[in-house]
């Protein structure tokens, strides 16, 4: 008997719709809450693809990809009894919102560490590959690696990478480029390394996961620059980043120097489902259930202090599947990869907007269960992320408006983000130029003791991570020619950021066509789940 | 096995003209001046003096406590009286079992690394304390510290007075201290770092360019909140492991208080 095969798409353009004069408003994501706004007519509304089907079975896809892989010898034809092996994992940032569990990573690791058992192979430590990113803490490891991984490595061979450890950092040399490459002593120091990445986006995984997952200040210093985000056209499409050719090259001296095992899973757009998959849908094809819920859903959230609307979401993690798995050599199972992801979240796009509309959600990389979302990853949403969504030319043209809804409220997390709070009050008042911060500003952060301690004892992002999260948007930040903001709480925020404020999108649309004219083309971005868009 | 160099200890320049400086009490460690007192109190020769001093001192703990709410000055003075009397030589003596018995097992978990830290990053090391300086002085060898700005005792004939020579090292007199030392030192303040636990040393916290609040009391988080000033908890036992946290409700009432 034939299989149903689920209905993937009924109309190849799906993931365009043009407003008209009978078109529904359309929802956008305003922090921890959501706003219906009408558009106006001809704007044009981009949507994400369908979720792709799932495997059926996760764990066989798993081992197919143990057993076959990219470039390399099966894993269980590496191990020898007695090796010395170090497990790197991907942190908390990606997927976003945080998945299900079982999450991909734990079936991965449960897989690998069997296997390593039965090979005889005991010298095993799993290490949370966060570059300078936060520690994770001890109930959000669990949480990802799962219970049985916990009870069998926490806390002596499962634990947190250290990028300032003196001791636990050694030099593997430079690149042709003269660009530094460090590397977590443990892992320089094994006989094989078996890289386990939940690859989200295209601009992680591959070589980034060894060379920035595992490394220091001084070598992240390579390509977490202005000019490197400048001459990323974009962070998205790797053939065009500067990141993804520094990456390329610090990754080079790695697997020349080490013993490197990757494998690599993608993940389908399934961002919400159950009673919230109307967030997915478009509006026009809204059921009167849907708008029931979603009239329900904004009754509370309009409601609901701002602690108790974040810590709801936060506790809604998202229903993503694994749709492949592969692994290996690092650049045959990256093309793999970017190959599926791209089949997932690239959609076609006919010419570049004049105005571009995003509604800017509660998360991003750097803020899963904190406080906020500050204003600076406010930015680096906006600027840096959802405006580099696009491979082969920019969804929003250069000299373009951006329109974002979100509070921008002046609200840190001093547990997570200390640093950022001086970087906004003190430096940012100062200069909001990226080159200056850089020379003037950056090590001053990145060294200041106390940062230090926070980030290798606390749960505090680097000292320097505000720094270049202000990069991160440097790109945006040349080639648009504003920035309004509809929504924000306060003015003094966004003006620090140089951004203009609107009371509503209408108003928002009006002063962009003051700068773009009124046949300005407007479009709009509606994610989440992010899409990214081939522009042509 | 295979042999790499270390990472680069680079020491950025800016900082070698930089101090840090340390409150001690409730900052570094988790017992205070009035601990010290006890353990000298309790040690007294003979059994029913050794007796007699510590109720002595259990009972003038709600003076001392109301004395230190109104006036740091007056808390001195009255204080330091309970040691007239006290021979110098046996003070000395008795301050390394002091520190083995009671500030040692008392140093917060996160405090030596917070210093490490600090002297990896070229910057001098300096306690400023309102506690004495013989009862400082094997706490300061045992962090490695450069420098110990502290209050003496007055002796006379090597038998205290019971008073403290001035400078008093308390409240707005520690940031005059510090002025000074940075004067005589080329130590620029303004890219200076200050760490406290108390509202009270809200001078020294002012006066340099990086003020940070260790384990504050609820005034200064306050404070510090205000003025976006980092706050670290030294007292979080964290080794890789991490603490687990509140989570929920609890948790944002912990970060409000």
């Amino acid at each position: 008997m034939r299989a149903i095969r689920p209905k993937l798409r009924s109309n190849p353009r799906e993931h365009i719709v043009t407003i008209d004069n009978d078109s529904a408003p359309r929802i956008m994501w305003s922090g921890e809450n959501l706003i219906m706004e009408d558009l106006p007519v001809g704007t044009r509304v981009i949507y994400p693809n369908r979720p792709m089907t799932p495997v059926a079975n996760p764990q066989a896809a798993i081992r197919y990809a143990l057993n076959h892989p990219e470039a390399s010898d099966p894993l269980h034809a590496m191990l020898k009894p007695g090796m010395k092996v170090s497990i790197a994992v991907d942190d908390i940032s990606m997927p976003l919102p945080i998945m299900r569990t079982p999450d991909v990573r734990q079936m991965v690791l449960e897989i690998v560490c069997e296997m390593l058992a039965d090979h005889g192979v005991d010298d095993v430590h799993i290490i949370i590959a966060l570059g300078l990113h936060r520690r994770m803490h001890d109930w959000e490891i669990k949480r990802m690696v799962g219970q049985k991984v916990w009870d069998e490595y926490w806390p002596d061979r499962l634990y947190n990478h250290d990028g300032c450890d003196p001791d636990g950092m050694v030099v593997l040399g430079h690149t042709p480029h003269k660009e530094l490459v460090e590397m977590n002593r443990r892992v320089a120091e094994s006989d094989l390394t078996i890289y386990v990445n939940l690859n989200f986006v295209p601009m992680n995984g591959g070589n980034k996961s060894m060379a920035v997952g595992l490394c220091g200040y001084e070598s992240l210093k390579a390509h977490h620059h202005p000019k490197a985000i400048v001459e990323s056209n974009s962070f998205m499409d790797p053939p065009k980043s500067y990141l993804s050719h520094s990456f390329k090259r610090q990754g080079d001296l790695v697997e020349k120097t080490l013993k490197v095992f990757h494998i690599e899973t993608v993940l389908n757009n399934r961002c919400f489902d159950g009673p919230l998959s109307f967030l997915q849908k478009n509006e026009d094809d809204f059921t009167e259930t849907d708008r029931l819920k979603f009239q329900g859903m904004k009754w509370a959230l309009d409601r609901l202090p701002f602690a108790a609307r974040r810590e709801i979401f936060m506790r809604t993690p998202a229903a993503y599947e694994m749709i492949a798995c592969y692994a290996g050599a690092v650049d045959p199972t990256h093309d793999r990869t970017i190959a599926k992801q791209n089949e997932q979240n690239v959609v076609p796009v006919e010419g570049a907007a004049d105005i571009l509309i995003m509604g800017i959600p509660y998360i991003s990389p750097y803020n899963v269960n904190s406080k906020a979302l500050n204003p600076l990853l406010v930015q680096v949403m906006a600027l840096g992320y959802f405006y580099h969504m696009y491979k082969n030319n920019p969804i929003l043209r250069d000299g373009g408006v951006l329109i974002l809804t979100h509070p921008v409220s002046d609200r840190f997390d001093p547990v997570h983000h200390p640093s950022y709070i001086e970087f906004f009050n003190r430096i940012l008042t100062e200069t909001t130029d990226s080159y200056t911060i850089e020379t003037k500003y950056q090590d001053e952060l990145a060294y200041n003791p106390s940062y230090v301690e926070m980030y290798r004892r606390g749960n505090a992002y680097h000292g320097a991570h505000p720094c270049f999260m202000w990069y991160w948007g440097q790109r945006g930040r040349e080639k648009t020619s504003r920035v309004i903001v509809v929504g924000a709480d306060n003015a003094t925020v966004p003006a620090i950021m140089g951004w203009e404020t609107a009371g509503s999108i209408a108003e928002a649309v009006a002063m962009a066509r003051g700068t773009m004219g009124r046949s300005a083309q407007i479009t709009m971005m509606h994610h989440p789940p992010y899409m990214i868009c081939d522009v042509t | 096995m295979h042999s790499y160099p270390h990472r680069p200890q680079g020491t950025p320049p800016k900082y070698r003209n930089s101090a840090a400086f340390y409150d001690v009490d409730g900052t570094l460690i988790k017992i205070n001046i009035v601990h010290a007192f006890a353990y000298y109190a309790a040690r007294h020769p003979g059994l029913i003096d050794s007796a007699r001093r510590s109720v002595k001192t259990a009972l003038s703990i709600p003076v001392f406590w109301a004395a230190d709410k109104l006036s740091r000055k007056w808390f001195n003075e009255i204080f330091y009286r309970s040691y007239e009397g006290a021979s110098e030589d046996r003070l000395i003596v008795l301050a390394e079992e002091l520190f083995e018995d009671v500030i040692k097992p008392n140093i917060y978990p996160r405090a030596k690394a917070l210093i490490e830290e600090s002297k990896r990053a070229g910057i001098r090391q300096v306690l400023i304390s309102g506690a004495l300086d013989f009862t400082m002085r094997p706490l300061a060898t045992y962090l490695g510290v450069d420098d110990l700005i502290s209050n003496k005792l007055e002796f006379v004939d090597h038998y205290a007075t019971g008073k403290l020579e001035k400078p008093f090292v308390a409240g707005a007199t520690k940031a005059d201290i510090m002025r000074s030392y940075a004067k005589a030192h080329s130590i620029d303040l303004a890219e200076s770092w200050a760490y406290t636990d108390s509202f009270s040393d809200y001078p020294m916290l002012a006066v340099v360019g990086h003020p940070t609040a260790c384990n504050p009391d609820f005034r200064l988080r306050s404070l510090a909140r205000s003025y976006d000033w980092p706050v670290l908890d030294l007292d979080e036992e964290v080794t890789r492991s991490v603490a687990r946290r509140p989570q929920g409700l609890a948790r944002q009432i912990r970060r409000r208080t």
